[in-house]
């Protein structure tokens, strides 16, 4: 078995708010071996991006905390580091891409002064040194005439060409895992398909594992090896990604498959997951997406399912797993 | 950046001569009383009073008198003091030094303190020290300068009897107004700093910033506060040109030698070359700290380019 870089377990980060807690997550277990890409995906709210937040530990606290289980980085549980002592980590041997390339650059520093300030921070290079190094990095993400464009301030970067910059911000540490929030959201179609075309290029070259996270099932299939799928702050069902798209086993995947639109599609019609994710207060009592559920039963509605191991490598939170035939 | 700096400088010269316009109306149409008969008190002589009129050009027309006040200004001469028989522009320039000591001393002071509170406010929102650097600056911003001068003349110059009462010349008479300027400019500081900075601190590139592994006094000094800074350096400039015109109240409390008391007398004695002098020196004053803003604007946010 290959080495875990990163161990998920129990991790419940809430919101303590005005109006109550808000268990974004609650209770996910996850793990990412070397050079491995697992995908999180889920609809807005299911809590993937408080998931990767929590592993950066860039939960906002208050209202946030993380309040139980443990995340294993090589090994060692980050939780339990000094914010100094997990600084040396941050950026460096994890580091993070964000949803909107368009805000996530600071307008007021050139783009090579940004890459740079990671390199010199971790790498203790001086700042020449590490301005020459960011334009090597920004030669690998595919920006042309790096040497120009280092000198440039992120207003004169279109969206695309500012996400390879987040990558190779990201990357230019070379770091063991690379957490990608919603990577290609923002992006244009021809785009997203040239930015993840580069992310699996360069996990290919560094071998880095990435934790990708995404409402798209489109670029689960593109890129990862393992998908975990989240609903309500839980992990729904987790397996590879071939077994995914081929055998789901919870509803809720088999609904967000029967969503995305196929060019070979005979009815016309998109076929969408009724509802939307509830309110986090006004969440079933048993099943998180009973109310959603064309198959829900009454103790759907009351009893919380578990997640169970449905083969080796598959596990699925769902009562009624073994009775349905969710194949396409 | 030249052309703009051109173009502004062009535009200055239609304020500066409403300005004057409108200072020269304000005197000889509203402001009472003959210069002349207050220079020579109730027992003047009505001949040499008539004849001292006609030497000033007080008799000619308004429109006479208004085209020879412009076309002197355009030639960099603001007129003769009526009261000291002096060129005006020398005047200013003798007390213009006080003024500025003054101004940059008290702007340090507020830039400090304000930056400095307003950072901390923004960055531990709704903190103890939030609240107590918000209800400072509150009463900072509401407390009148005299009145905050006069509490601090009667605290540490008459009953510690440390500090000098008024008047200038040594460090000591400079850190008295100083004080009671720079606290009111550091209330106005501090509260836009705060609102400035909250606003960036939420930015995705704060987020950025911090999964770098950057320290919290990097992310909030480096990649916040330069963000914040464009309405920050836009009060500290319009502080900068109120104080450089001269501080009336704080002038006048502490007996400083400064341009605004100079102004004040030439009020009281109807000087008006020198009333109108000064008044033209503020706004010209006020026209230059405002273009340096607009320029600052650009060193600090390279998306701000001057076309």
């Amino acid at each position: 078995m290959s080495e875990k870089i990163l161990e998920v377990n129990n991790l419940k980060t809430h919101f303590f708010i005005n109006k109550g807690v808000v268990k974004a997550v609650d209770g996910v277990s996850f793990s990412i071996n070397k050079g491995e890409t697992l995908g999180i995906v889920g609809e807005s709210g299911s809590g993937k991006s408080v998931t990767s937040s929590s592993v950066m530990r860039l939960i906002p606290t208050p209202p946030g905390k993380i309040v139980d289980g443990e995340i294993l980085f090589k090994g060692e549980n980050i939780l339990n580091k000094s914010m100094d002592e997990f600084r040396k980590i941050r950026g460096n041997e994890i580091a993070m891409i964000f949803q909107e390339p368009m805000t996530s650059l600071n307008p007021v520093y050139t783009i090579g002064d940004q890459i740079a300030e990671a390199i010199q921070l971790h790498q203790g290079l001086d700042k020449k040194e590490a301005l020459k190094k960011a334009v090597g990095m920004l030669e690998k993400v595919g920006i042309p005439a790096p040497e120009d464009r280092v000198h440039e301030h992120p207003h004169q970067l279109s969206g695309g060409m500012r996400q390879r910059v987040m990558i190779a911000m990201a990357l230019s540490c070379n770091p063991e895992l690379l957490i990608a929030d919603e990577p290609t959201t923002a992006l244009d179609v021809t785009i997203q398909a040239q930015i993840l075309e580069l992310m699996r290029e360069l996990r290919d070259e560094f071998n880095t594992a990435i934790m990708l996270i995404t409402h798209d099932l489109g670029v689960i299939a593109e890129v990862a090896d393992k998908v975990a799928v989240m609903y309500g702050g839980r992990v729904v069902e987790q397996t590879d990604v071939k077994t995914l798209f081929k055998n789901p086993k919870h509803p809720y995947t088999a609904g967000l498959i029967n969503s995305i639109p196929t060019l070979e599609g005979d009815s016309g019609r998109l076929e969408p997951i009724e509802g939307n994710v509830p309110d986090p207060f006004s969440f079933p009592e048993g099943c998180k997406f009973a109310n959603r559920c064309p198959f829900a039963t009454d103790e759907c509605m009351t009893k919380e399912p578990q997640l169970e191991k449905a083969e080796k490598g598959h596990d699925v939170r769902c009562h009624r797993w073994e009775n349905l035939d969710l194949k396409k | 950046m030249l052309t703009y700096i051109i173009r502004k400088s062009f535009m200055a010269v239609p304020i500066l001569i409403g300005i004057a316009t409108i200072t020269f109306l304000l005197n000889f149409v509203f402001v009472p009383g003959d210069p002349v008969r207050i220079a020579m008190g109730n027992h003047g002589d009505p001949a040499t009073i008539e004849m001292i009129r006609e030497e000033m050009g007080l008799n000619d027309p308004l429109y006479i008198q208004y085209g020879r006040f412009v076309g002197n200004i355009f030639r960099g001469d603001l007129g003769i003091s009526y009261t000291t028989r002096r060129p005006v522009f020398e005047m200013i320039m003798e007390r213009l030094p006080a003024t500025a000591m003054l101004a940059v001393s008290s702007m340090v002071i507020a830039i400090l303190l304000g930056v400095t509170a307003g950072i901390i406010s923004a960055i531990k929102p709704n903190s103890i020290l939030d609240y107590l650097f918000m209800t400072g600056a509150m009463i900072g911003v509401s407390m009148p300068v005299y009145w905050l001068g006069l509490i601090l003349i009667v605290i540490f110059a008459v009953n510690l009897n440390v500090l000098p009462v008024g008047g200038y010349g040594t460090f000591a008479h400079l850190v008295l107004p100083a004080i009671a300027l720079g606290v009111r400019q550091a209330a106005h500081i501090a509260r836009m700093t705060r609102s400035s900075m909250l606003e960036v601190i939420d930015k995705d590139y704060i987020k950025t910033a911090r999964a770098k592994g950057l320290s919290e006094k990097v992310v909030v000094i480096k990649h916040a506060l330069r963000n914040a800074l464009i309405p920050v350096i836009t009060v500290i400039g319009t502080q900068l040109g109120y104080l450089l015109g001269g501080t009336v109240l704080t002038e006048v409390t502490f007996s400083w030698p400064g341009v605004g008391r100079m102004a004040i007398d030439a009020v009281n004695r109807r000087d008006f070359p020198l009333i109108q002098g000064t008044v033209l020196f503020l706004a010209a004053i006020f026209i230059v700290v405002n273009l340096l803003v607009d320029l600052s604007y650009g060193v600090l946010d390279p998306r701000i380019r001057y076309d």
